[in-house]
């Protein structure tokens, strides 16, 4: 079996509510079975996205998040060659543990390794509750035919050399 | 999720794991306070088990923490079929500190090569470790996922595993599908004896504690799932006595109870564990701790690292002496019928002992349930080690100080969810 093109990872927990977009992106996409991609979902751990994305030329990450002054359902891009100084991926960690490792500090620590795709796309959606349960809410589940058609012309794209 | 970005002003994470400060108050040369502030909120997670059944408690307290939820089950499990009075048989029990091995190998190093070892190499974090020794950083990574692929083929997935229950497992691997894990495992018990070496070669400040030690002890073999309590002056009781013993109280700087053994501080954990029990490693634990300069007990606890890599080989080599010796359990789990009564259970989470009880009604239904954390147990200790530290180390600016006392923290491997990730600290010089 040859590597994969493209990773797309799901990043959340389906049981908390609007935190569940990256699985069910990740869901949607694996129907879709676009050639050459492999789909993960993931709880964010970093030593795992290590595994996940280690050797692929590109990545493709979708996670949610909170925003003060929130717009649910809101996607953000972000793509990263290599994480400039003053991004979230190039600031310093600010945790004096690993329990709270974000994709920051796992793109980071890719990057020390060696192990960072050649090229990562972050998308993140804003989130609206991630109380306990299932289930989107309305504004995020809406933006979900959006967000698959934007992974999967990421996706599509040329891969990096 | 886990993206916090400036740009994004992301306020809350939704895989949180805690929040804690120190405090430290200095008047006139004399140390009034050093406070570990626990703020974060408690999880009631004894009042929602009430009403549970019996049956679901393995599967709700797992939750309790992403790094040791073998803990959480097994402790659960314990005090469960202890109330119920059934055995779940030699070859369930095997099975289960199979289990627990691979959650020994991924927390301590997680905690040993992400967490730790920074603070002796003079690195800020391990990403930056990583940048200048990726072959070391590598070899953590390494561990950690042998431990993981332990989770993963008996407890069905790495974090809050779901092939356990009381009784027993769901589904009991077959012998070939642990044999590529033994492959992993030999790899992995490699990395685990350089660890050792790795980590002897640091410079360890000369402390040594004289606080009560609080371990489970089991003859014969090194407790983890299993034991009666033993502390290192000699007390030695079942987990039916535990709270005759223990006692929780509550302080107003933390949302954790702290805890007194016969009304002392005292700790659990890995300096416990090996204090206690250095007797009962394997040779090649032992052989490993000897190489490491380690005596026969160990009070030191910047040495706990030292520790946690020498508990690292002995669970990687049980691990594969359980896989070698490996006979399925047919069938994979004990009947738990409901039995009105109490249940006790122990066993030795990464971090240190973890007590359960569970009063159950005739139906199974969870009438009241108590959880002491070690991570709780241990915090008078880490005050009282943090009070000494200050007030020897008073003539250190204020980034000197934060940066000693976060070390001694990160000595614990603290886990305030289970119960300092985030640390403030703020020092009042009066």
């Amino acid at each position: 079996m040859s590597l994969p093109r493209a990773v797309l990872i799901g990043i959340g927990n389906p049981y908390r509510r609007d935190d569940g977009i990256g699985p069910a992106l990740a869901a949607a996409i694996e129907q879709l079975r676009p050639p050459g991609v492999s789909v993960t979902i993931s709880d964010g751990e970093p030593s795992r996205l290590l595994d996940a994305w280690s050797g692929a030329p590109l990545a493709v990450v979708v996670d949610a998040v909170l925003c003060d002054d929130p717009a649910p359902g809101r996607i953000h891009r972000t793509a990263l060659g290599a994480a400039p100084a003053g991004t979230a991926a190039g600031r310093q960690s600010a945790s004096a543990s690993t329990h709270g490792l974000g994709i920051p500090d796992a793109i980071r620590l890719a990057e020390a390794l060696d192990r960072a795709p050649q090229r990562l796309v972050v998308f993140a959606v804003e989130a609206a509750d991630i109380g306990f349960g299932p289930g989107l809410t309305a504004a995020v589940g809406a933006c979900l035919p959006e967000l698959t058609q934007a992974v999967l012309a990421e996706l599509a794209a040329d891969p990096p050399r | 999720m886990t993206h916090r970005s400036r740009q994004l002003r992301v306020s809350a994470l939704a895989r949180i794991e805690g929040e804690g400060a120190l405090r430290v108050v200095v008047q006139d040369g004399q140390v009034l306070a050093a406070e570990l502030q626990i703020y974060e909120p408690p999880r009631f997670f004894e009042a929602f088990l009430r009403g549970r059944q019996h049956t679901e408690v393995t599967d709700i307290t797992s939750r309790i923490c992403g790094i040791c939820p073998v803990a959480y089950q097994t402790s659960a499990w314990n005090a469960i079929e202890d109330a119920c009075g059934v055995s779940a048989g030699d070859a369930v029990a095997a099975l289960r500190r199979l289990l627990y091995c691979g959650e020994w190998i991924s927390s301590h190093a997680l905690h040993i090569y992400m967490l730790h070892a920074p603070d002796f190499l003079g690195y800020p974090d391990a990403i930056a470790l990583a940048r200048d020794h990726r072959d070391l950083v590598e070899r953590g990574l390494r561990l950690k996922k042998a431990g993981n692929a332990i989770l993963e083929a008996v407890g069905g997935r790495a974090i809050h595993p779901v092939n356990t229950r009381v009784g027993g497992f769901y589904r009991a691997p077959a012998k070939a599908d642990l044999v590529p894990l033994a492959e992993q495992l030999r790899h992995a018990l490699g990395d685990a004896l350089a660890t050792v070496t790795w980590v002897a070669g640091f410079d360890f400040p000369d402390v040594n504690l004289d606080h009560e030690l609080l371990a489970l002890q089991d003859p014969g073999r090194y407790a983890i799932e299993h034991g009666q309590v033993v502390s290192a002056s000699g007390l030695a009781f079942p987990a039916a006595e535990f709270s005759r013993h223990v006692a929780e109280y509550q302080v107003p700087h933390s949302t954790a109870l702290h805890a007194r053994l016969d009304g002392g501080a005292y700790l659990t954990g890995p300096l416990a564990r090996y204090t206690i029990n250095s007797a009962q490693l394997s040779p090649i634990a032992r052989q490993a701790a000897a190489g490491a300069g380690l005596g026969p007990t160990c009070r030191n606890p910047f040495r706990s690292i030292v520790v946690r890599a020498v508990e690292t080989v002995y669970a990687a080599a049980e691990a594969l002496r359980i896989i070698d010796e490996y006979e399925r359990p047919e069938p994979s789990f004990a009947e738990v019928p409901p039995v009105a009564g109490v249940g006790h259970g122990v066993s030795e989470a990464p971090r240190g002992l973890l007590y359960h009880r569970y009063q159950l009604a005739g139906d199974g239904r969870i009438e009241s349930a108590a959880i002491v954390p070690p991570t709780s147990q241990n915090q008078a200790a880490i005050e009282a080690d943090l009070r000494d530290l200050v007030s020897a180390s008073l003539h250190l600016d204020d980034a000197a100080l934060t940066s000693l006392c976060e070390r001694t923290i990160r000595n614990y491997d603290p886990c305030i969810s289970c119960s300092a990730h985030f640390l403030d600290l703020r020092v009042e010089r009066r």
